[in-house]
């Protein structure tokens, strides 16, 4: 047994140390595509975790809680609630976001009943500090103006922030004065204690004050239940979930963690997707090192067979390659992507920088079980690789092989004919494209991907017989040399060329698909951005806002000719719809309303205040997850009372991919009264310089009580952000070619090894080495001419899968087509040139010999 | 007794910071030190009227009591409190003690708030059980700020809530409460160790305690409250503990109590008495003790069965340590047996139904104090000793100060 196991490993395993570079790729293409699989589930999973325990910490002894939109909800439910037999404890909530004037990071403050945190929210508990709050220590937490801040929290306010544009803002916390923003206004608060048992950065205040001192009378976010002994939570929501007016649902505390899990699922599967692709590119190369390797050892596994080795063993030992260089591959992976999930962390914070859990600060932590299926995964990848040229070896007759003369490369699997079943995987794909998407996955589309891409390996055969003839009307010796070459054995030029396919399939399709999304939402945000200045206090979740007063005082700046205004609210629809976006502004003349469908009339043509419903426009996305169109009745909870609204048209938003909808201003504000606005646009008289009506602006309100931008700035952070978020892809392009071209270098490195004989020949023939140097160029150029052909083909319809189905039905957005055109010829042409640089490197070494050894070596 | 309940408030503040309390004189935690909590220093200036000063009314001698209007809330005072005690007898001939207390506190927070949830109002509510076969308290308390429907307390008649805990007056037939001897109160308490349901007749007028409900609590006049007793009244009800519901009967004594001041300077605590006499008639007794544990004043109600009442000057009552019991739990030692002198020459006898009646929030702030079911009984001339009335006695400041 040792023996033989010595034997194996060196027979087999010795192999991959032969071939350091090809190994050394594979081993890089399974490690990535293990890295950003484990990566992207490790920050997922350490997000949700973190986010559902601070939730359920937070929550304490909660088991239910009453949440409603974001905005908050009419605190009359608290004592209804509070007085049914079902609630034993109820605590009422105001969640603050409140901007610190000048900085941009904002704190969050719990505005709570003390009384009631104590009962159930031990962490919310505050502690008196006594060198803070001389004497009233009792009362300090209930003065309206004391603040009890966690120390995490603490140590970030008293420390300058950088801002975006590298300026520096001062201490949001000094000499125990916390100053915040309410609307416009500065508030100061007294620092009165920590948090002793938080480890979040959160504030607590007394309720009573955060809804005077923010101007949230009436108003609470949320409500903790903890429910009589014996009664389970579902009971009680049944019990109670009648009761609740519209827009408001209970839930167990941990539930939204579950609700943030499923908004950020699209974007999470999209990238896992990604590393998909990136093991998948890893098992092919193995797959087309194994096959060249394989072919080159034909006659030592014959002499072995012809020893007495069984077909099983030689299988074995073949697959045990492949395992191994996947397995090492998974190892390597499964370090990188630790590795990455803690630069992530550092970075981006635990949402991949999607701002789905923001505020919670993860740690990173070694899971066994998920770090050793990713490792088999890697090992898997290395096995199915290996698995197409094992097998062959493994059935070739022991006789046949031995047989002088026969050809050393005979072992290349042969591809032709399979143009029917390239045909049917096409048209697998079409049908796919139908499918609608599972559980908000377009498995359908990821599969038409896939299909398409098989498809395109499988026709590469078929294009090359049908372009080859083509080439051969050319004058030069050279290309006619190279024309006949790959003519007589296509099986070559396949095996090298399609893993050139699939990553240029790959890299196209996404440059296709992420250049149609850039210029649209460079389009879009120029329609949407139409003012000349926008203004607002804050960002809208958070504590600032613009009332009339505010809005009046900007329009007696001198060079504002008009003032637009939007309130932004976010709705709770449905446990199935816990985001929903409502936007009140002006609608007159389509000002920045992109839309795709319907008209910025009513339906029904008549005017305001006359139809019986209000309009409303809804996003492409509210569209899709509400199943509704033009001329559909739509229904909002607002201001607790069910509201319907006729649906007047459909427009591109790339902002809310849950859905938004937009109504009129003056209707928002007949049936809320809320008076409330988030964001102004500003017009300016002509000829007025737009810096100088911000710095007037500023001089009015005062400095870092505005947030002021230009459209061209918000365009440009927008698209600087979008950008980085395609960073990761743009990566994995790089890495997907560079893949393509080493599984060229590898496949002429091997192949050149085997034609030593013929270039010797070519040699007496009168080629000088730089003729056959030429001659290994054009034919990796060929090579590498079909897959690219081949691959911009297939991605283009890869593109048009991705914009038309997986980004439709993961995002909800549709985008127009805008392919790179200079920039995939330009591709093209470098990655030709390239591949014929690399085969011509790679056959260096067939040329090193005298061409009379070479000859010589052949008989 | 105006400076009582001292553990249960440092139990609640404790939600709030209280750390801060183990700082300063609040150390055996007299409810209105505990809501000043000025350092010791500011307090002993102890300058004229300053209540009024603070945005309270003052209290003052003079004011006669008005009913029914004076059953209810004076929500413009500092502190109140409704103050039910008792023994419950069960149908099997058991005996327990009971106390149950309402405190209503204006806060001076937030009176320009428009917010409903403005803390300018809070209602804190505390309940205890002495079963002698449990050998210790069954207790619970609740705190909140005061919001229509979950926690209040009503002007015009006896109505306090908190988040179902009740005390309230029932109006007698004729709708009128004019403090005849026909008013009716009910409570509610429900907690998970225990729970009752208890109505309370009342067999005759409420009785005022010092000068026409002035008392006095130290020398300077200042340190005063509003005060009325209403003792025998008659209790039939039902008793939870645990899972186990008793229907008992017996009487109790209510207190009802408003004031404006804190806790007089220099005291240490307080040992007070409410006893149902057997013959119909009642007792009052307190003394407030100062740091060394002598008594800076006293004062007394002795009522005979008719209502008749006679009060006692500082001079005319004096409390005297018999029996001691310390506490395994904190170490405090209690003197939980008293003779009593009154200057009518008699000598009275108090024992309690168990020695282990100490309320214990060490675990939360620390305030550690006595309040339990006794026994008043009278030494005949030929030595016997004869019950002559049961009730409650409460006893403040004998724990150890903790200083932090």
């Amino acid at each position: 047994m040792s023996l033989v196991g010595a034997t194996s490993r060196r027979l087999f395993l010795a192999s991959l140390l032969r071939h350091r570079l090809a190994t050394a790729l594979s081993l890089l293409a399974i490690a990535l595509g293990v890295a950003l699989g484990l990566a992207v589930q490790l920050i997922h999973g350490a997000a949700i975790d973190e986010f559902g325990r601070g939730l359920r910490t937070l929550a304490g002894e909660a088991d239910l809680q009453l949440v409603g939109p974001r905005e908050g909800f009419d605190e009359a439910i608290y004592p209804m609630l509070a007085k049914r037999p079902e609630i034993a404890e109820a605590s009422p909530v105001l969640r603050i976001e409140a901007r610190l004037p000048g900085r941009e990071d904002t704190l969050e403050i719990l505005g709570v009943d003390m009384f009631r945190v104590a009962r159930m929210q031990a962490l919310l508990r505050p502690r008196a500090d006594p060198a803070l709050v001389d004497g009233d220590g009792r009362l300090a937490g209930l003065q309206p103006r004391n603040i009890f801040v966690s120390v995490d929290a603490r140590a970030r306010l008293e420390l300058p922030s950088r801002l975006g544009n590298g300026e520096m803002a001062g201490p949001a916390l000094r000499d125990g004065v916390l100053t915040v923003q309410s609307g416009v206004s500065g508030i100061e608060l007294r620092l009165a204690g920590e948090l002793p048992l938080s480890g979040a950065e959160l504030a607590v205040m007394d309720i009573g004050g955060a809804q005077q001192m923010f101007g949230r009378i009436g108003v609470l976010s949320r409500i903790d239940l903890k429910l009589a002994p014996g009664l389970s939570p579902e009971a009680a929501g049944l019990a109670l979930s009648p009761l609740l007016p519209p827009g408001l649902a209970l839930q167990v505390p941990e539930a939204a963690a579950g609700e943030a899990s499923a908004l950020s699922r699209a974007y999470r599967v999209n990238l896992t997707m990604l590393a998909a692709i990136a093991l998948l590119t890893g098992a092919f190369l193995v797959f087309s090192t194994q096959v060249l390797s394989v072919a080159r050892r034909r006659r030592e596994f014959a002499l072995l067979r012809a020893l007495g080795m069984e077909r099983r063993q030689l299988l074995r030992g073949l697959l045990a390659e492949g395992a191994v260089l996947g397995l090492v591959g998974g190892v390597i992976g499964v370090a990188l992507g630790h590795a990455l999930a803690a630069l992530a962390f550092r970075l981006v914070g635990g949402d991949l920088g999607a701002g789905f859990f923001r505020g919670s600060r993860p740690e990173l932590q070694f899971d066994a079980m998920l770090a050793a299926g990713y490792l088999l995964l890697g090992g898997v990848a290395g096995v199915l690789g290996s698995w197409l040229p094992a097998r062959a070896a493994s059935q070739v007759a022991p006789a046949r092989a031995l047989r002088a003369g026969e050809a050393q490369y005979a072992g290349l699997p042969h591809m032709q004919g399979r143009l029917p079943l390239a045909l049917l995987l096409a048209a697998g794909a079409g049908l796919a494209c139908m499918l609608p998407p599972a559980g908000g996955i377009p498995l359908g589309g990821y599969a038409a991907v896939a299909l398409s891409l098989m498809a395109a390996v499988l026709s590469l055969p078929a294009l090359a017989q049908s372009l080859l003839p083509l080439l051969g009307r050319t004058r030069s010796v050279i290309w006619r040399l190279a024309h006949a070459r790959l003519s007589a054995t296509p099986g070559q030029a396949v095996v090298a060329a399609a893993g050139v396919v699939a990553s240029v399939a790959l890299a196209s399709a996404m440059a296709i698909m992420v250049s149609s999304f850039r210029v649209s939402v460079d389009d879009w945000l120029a329609q949407v951005l139409p003012a000349d200045l926008y203004v607002r206090a804050s960002s809208s979740a958070a504590s600032g806002y613009l009332d009339d007063d505010a809005l009046a005082r900007i329009a007696a700046v001198p060079g504002v000719a008009s003032v637009d205004t939007t309130r932004l609210l976010n709705l709770r629809l449905s446990d199935e719809e816990p985001v929903f976006s409502l936007l009140a502004r002006p609608v007159d003349g389509n000002w920045g309303l992109p839309l795709v469908a319907g008209s910025t009339g009513r339906p029904d043509g008549s005017k305001p205040g006359q139809s019986s419903l209000p309009p409303a426009w809804i996003s492409e996305a509210a569209v899709d997850r509400l199943g509704l169109g033009v001329g559909d009745r739509l229904t909002l909870p607002l201001a607790g009372r069910q509201q319907s609204f006729v649906v007047a048209g459909v427009w591109r938003d790339y902002s809310r991919q849950y859905g938004a909808a937009l109504i009129e201003l003056a209707d928002y504000r007949a049936l809320t009264g809320d008076d409330r606005v988030n964001d102004a646009a500003i017009r300016l008289e002509e000829g007025t310089d737009a810096g100088a009506v911000a710095d007037a602006l500023n001089a009015r309100f005062g400095p870092g009580r505005l947030i002021i931008a230009l459209p061209g700035e918000i365009r440009a952070t927008t698209l600087q952000i979008f950008d980085r978020t395609f960073l990761i892809t743009y990566l994995m392009e790089a890495v997907t070619v560079m893949i393509g071209l080493f599984g060229i270098a590898t496949t002429f490195a091997a192949l050149a090894g085997t034609r030593e004989g013929e270039f010797g020949m070519l040699r007496h023939l009168g080629f000088t080495r730089g003729e056959i140097g030429r001659l290994i160029a054009a034919e990796g150029a060929l090579t590498a001419g079909f897959g690219v052909a081949c691959g911009l083909l297939a991605g283009g319809a890869m593109a048009w899968i991705l914009i038309e189905v997986v980004n439709r039905q993961s995002f909800h957005w549709s985008m127009d087509l805008a392919v790179p055109w200079a920039a995939l010829v330009l591709f093209a042409a470098v990655l030709v040139s390239l591949a014929a640089l690399v085969a011509r490197l790679a056959g260096a070494r067939a040329m090193r010999g005298s061409a009379v050894q070479a000859v010589k070596a052949d008989w | 007794m105006v400076i009582r309940r001292a553990g249960q408030w440092s139990g609640i503040w404790r939600h709030f910071g209280a750390d801060i309390a183990r700082r300063s004189l609040c150390a055996f935690a007299a409810v209105i030190a505990l809501l000043s909590c000025l350092p010791p220093e500011i307090h002993a200036q102890g300058s004229g009227s300053a209540s009024a000063a603070d945005g309270y009314p003052a209290v003052v001698p003079g004011r006669p009591l008005i009913f029914p209007d004076d059953f209810g809330a004076h929500p413009d005072y500092r502190t109140e409190w409704w103050y039910i005690t008792g023994w419950l007898r069960d149908d099997a001939g058991a005996e327990r003690g009971f106390q149950l207390t309402f405190f209503r506190v204006r806060t001076l927070i937030g009176e320009d708030n428009p917010s409903r949830f403005a803390p300018r109002q809070l209602i804190l509510a505390h309940a205890a059980v002495a079963d002698p076969a449990n050998g210790r308290l069954l207790h619970a308390e609740r705190s909140a700020r005061a919001w229509p429907g979950l926690a209040g307390a009503a002007t015009g008649r006896t109505d306090v809530e908190i988040d179902g805990w009740s005390l309230s007056m029932e109006t007698g037939e004729g709708g009128e409460t004019d403090g005849s001897s026909g008013d009716r109160y009910h409570s509610r308490i429900e907690t998970e160790e225990f729970g009752f349901e208890l109505r309370f007749d009342a067999r005759r007028p409420p009785l005022p305690n010092g000068r026409q409900g002035f008392s006095q609590k130290a020398p300077d006049p200042l340190n005063a409250s509003h005060y009325y007793s209403r003792p025998q009244l008659g209790v039939s009800g039902r008793l939870r503990l645990g899972s186990e519901i008793l229907d008992v009967d017996g009487h109790a004594w209510l207190d009802h109590e408003w004031s404006s001041e804190i806790l007089p300077q220099g005291a240490r605590g307080w040992d007070w008495i409410g006893i149902n006499l057997h013959d119909g008639g009642s007792l009052m007794l307190f003394q407030m003790r100062d740091g060394e544990g002598g008594a800076m004043w006293a004062a007394g109600t002795l009522a005979d069965a008719l209502g008749r009442a006679r009060t006692f000057a500082p001079d005319e009552v004096r409390f005297e340590p018999v029996r001691h019991w310390t506490s395994a739990r904190t170490g405090t030692r209690y003197p939980v047996e008293w003779r009593l002198h009154l200057a009518d020459g008699r000598t009275l006898g108090l024992r309690p139904l168990m020695d282990d009646q100490e309320l214990d929030s060490s675990a939360s702030t620390g305030a550690v104090y006595w309040e339990g079911a006794v026994r008043l009984s009278e030494q005949a001339e030929d030595g016997s000793e004869r019950e002559i009335g049961q009730g409650y006695l409460e006893m403040t400041g004998y724990a150890e100060r903790l200083d932090m």
